[in-house]
């Protein structure tokens, strides 16, 4: 027997190209995903240079941050349309799949990784995006990039790396009714702050995470990188492998179960250890809203706005009144006093299938409040089409939501669903950032269930107090 | 890339934690399809206002600080997105080095993929160079050969870079150029190894 080691090593150790004492690894990548909006300089860098896409089979793109989600083809800003084309053309020069606009595998490209099978535990996986974490549900190494290193991958497949340190988050005891993997990671970063992840790779242990569906294991390591860690992952288990069989690039079924056997072989050894750890109990989550401008400004539903005279810490005190200036609210008041305009019901962490069938089964036979404008974008065309079979979409038309097409939307604002100035967003998206959902916007990241509730309320309220049809 | 082996430079201080990129450059400027001309859009919810008018009360727009061309701010520097966008439009700018306590991985490694220095220095020193730059023009020179900071009247800081983006910077080199070296190492790499 070798030294007990962690997933993320075991993976690491696979992929090194080259080794050379107190330098990065080169470390082989074995998909590369691509968008329009870090990509086209990094053909271009190609493009000058002369140089070839060396393995086009091994990146799939896609088109997601600026598609329109009303109207598709009619792509009024022209320097989006000139973005999404120039992908086209890109991938058509170079031989790159691409799921463009209208394909029937067309979405966020942290939605049909997975969706599609592309996504397999022990890959290593890289992306213009730093939500790129997301995949590390799955058991794979999937970290964001710049587009220099796209370009690098592009190129040679491979990309320098230190090997990183590992970071054990331990979450033990279990979820209570209403509360979501979503309010599970805005809580761990609420407690341990947006950059105790810094130089880390996250690794999520422990029952409440083994308890995750998928979807809710996505939605924890996507939000990695708010802690400050550029990747994130789980180790793959019998979920894993159920989630995969059958998808369209997973391995065929004579091969799979072998191949699974493999992917099991992954998860962490018992006695490996880990650079540092941090432990939280899923039994004292509450469900999370956050009033300010960074993920780890988040309370519970019940609790009050902070006080910035709370802090000796005349950094933070800074922090706290800056925040509190941007999102127009007041110390000490409750959250739950909080009249919205916006739900935004969508993005990488949220739009999955499961995301919107619990947030269907909050509105069911309600109506969104007068005051509030409400829009549910899918995260990618499957997921849309899947929805639709079950009458999801019928759910949130009939109470007063829109139904969108697929696409990254009002997450970051880039394709014109934007949140207008100084007007309040529930949205079930990443970041809180100032001007994330369009300048002067003020977010607030909740869970899908949260986000529903909040529609239907005008204002944020304890999803765990409204009455729900059972399932 | 530019080689960067010393930088004497004016400070603008931007005394703030948690800079992130979408602040440093917001999603409406990502449409770009080349790596120029990303500087007039850099901090722009800060710097203008919804008329697209220059905001007085920046400091940034101060003319006092129209060359400087070192930024020094707050912990966790350049978090959130992974946009190159951000290390471009800083640079277009004209800042060749960012000073801060702590950076985000993604955004530190961008930077020194495009000949701009990130450096980490503690708390105190960060603070003594802000205090320095907010009273008054403050230049300062960062030499990364001997990875110290120092100004004329004493005040002197040592870093730390690892060397393999310290060589990168030295040289300028087109990290592509140096990988393909071992291109034979990739050819034999894939000879043995399995994607599903």
């Amino acid at each position: 027997m070798g030294k007990p080691k962690t997933v993320i090593e075991k993976i690491w150790d696979k992929h090194v190209v080259h080794h050379e004492e107190g330098r990065p690894d080169l470390l082989y990548i074995d998909l590369h995903l691509v968008h329009e909006v870090t990509s086209p300089q990094a053909f271009e860098g190609l493009r000058m240079k002369g140089r070839k896409v060396r393995q086009p089979h091994l990146t799939f793109a896609t088109m997601d941050h600026n598609v329109p989600t009303v109207h598709r083809n009619v792509i009024k800003d022209e320097i989006s349309k000139k973005q999404m084309d120039q992908l086209q053309k890109n991938c058509t020069e170079f031989e790159i799949p691409l799921a463009d606009i209208n394909h029937k595998h067309q979405g966020i490209v942290h939605v049909i990784g997975p969706e599609l099978g592309l996504t397999q535990p022990g890959k290593t996986i890289v992306c213009g995006d730093s939500h790129t974490s997301t995949h590390g549900a799955f058991g794979a190494l999937a970290f964001g990039i710049g587009t220099s290193e796209v370009e690098h991958v592009l190129a040679t497949q491979t990309i320098w790396q230190s090997k990183p340190k590992t970071l054990n988050v331990k979450v033990d005891g279990n979820l209570g009714t209403g509360v979501t993997a979503k309010d599970l990671i805005l809580a761990i970063i609420g407690k341990f702050g947006v950059k105790f992840g810094t130089g880390y790779v996250i690794e999520y242990t422990g029952e409440a995470i083994r308890n995750l569906s998928m979807e809710g294991r996505m939605t924890i390591c996507n939000m990695s990188i708010e802690a400050g860690a550029r990747a994130g992952l789980v180790s793959p288990d019998e979920k894993t492998v159920d989630f995969l069989r059958g998808r369209k690039y997973a391995p065929p079924e004579t091969e799979f179960d072998h191949i699974a056997s493999e992917w099991l072989e992954l998860a962490t050894d018992e006695d490996a250890v880990y650079d540092a750890t941090v432990e939280i109990n899923a039994d004292e989550i509450e469900p999370q809203v956050t009033w300010g401008t960074n993920p780890s400004m988040c309370i519970p539903i019940n609790g009050n706005i902070p006080n910035p005279n709370n802090t000796d810490n005349e950094n933070e005190r800074n922090e706290i009144n800056h925040a509190l200036d941007y999102m127009g609210l007041k110390a000490d008041t409750p959250i739950t006093s909080v009249p919205i305009e916006h739900v935004f019901i969508g993005s990488c962490t949220n739009s999955r299938l499961a995301d919107l069938e619990r947030a269907a089964s909050i509105i069911k036979g309600k109506k969104v409040n007068p005051n509030v404008r409400a829009i549910v974008v899918p995260g990618s065309q499957s997921v849309k089409a899947a929805a639709e079979e079950q009458g999801l979409d019928n759910i949130f038309k009939e109470a007063g939501f829109e139904w969108r097409g697929a696409g990254c939307s009002m997450c970051l604002a880039m394709n014109g669903d934007i949140v207008p100035a100084g007007e309040r967003c529930a949205s079930t998206s990443n970041r809180n950032f100032e001007g994330r959902q369009g300048a002067g916007a003020r977010t607030h990241l909740v869970s899908p269930e949260m986000a529903a509730a909040a529609a239907i309320e005008g204002k944020f309220v304890d999803v765990r107090t409204l009455s729900v049809p059972t399932a | 890339m530019e080689p960067l082996k010393k930088h004497n430079g004016l400070v603008y201080p931007l005394n703030r934690a948690n800079v992130d990129t979408d602040q440093i450059i917001p999603k409406q400027f990502l449409k770009r399809i080349s790596r120029q001309g990303f500087g007039q859009f850099l901090f722009y919810n800060w710097r203008f206002d919804e008329k697209d008018q220059l905001k007085p009360d920046f400091s940034l727009n101060d003319p006092k600080y129209s060359n400087a061309s070192i930024l020094v701010a707050g912990d966790n520097f350049g978090c959130g997105s992974s946009r190159e966008h951000a290390p471009w439009a800083l640079q277009d700018f004209g800042f060749k080095v960012i000073i801060a306590p702590s950076f985000a991985d993604i955004f530190y490694n961008n930077c020194t993929k495009n000949g701009i220095l990130p450096v980490k220095l503690t708390d105190l020193e960060v603070q003594e160079l802000i205090n320095n730059a907010e009273a008054d023009d403050y230049y300062i020179t960062v030499d990364l050969e001997k990875k110290k900071v120092f100004d004329s009247n004493g005040f002197e800081a040592n870093f730390d870079l690892a060397d393999y983006p310290r060589e990168m910077l030295l040289n300028g080199w087109d990290e592509i150029s140096v990988t393909l070296t071992h291109s034979n190492k990739i050819d034999a790499f894939e000879t043995k190894h399995t994607v599903h």
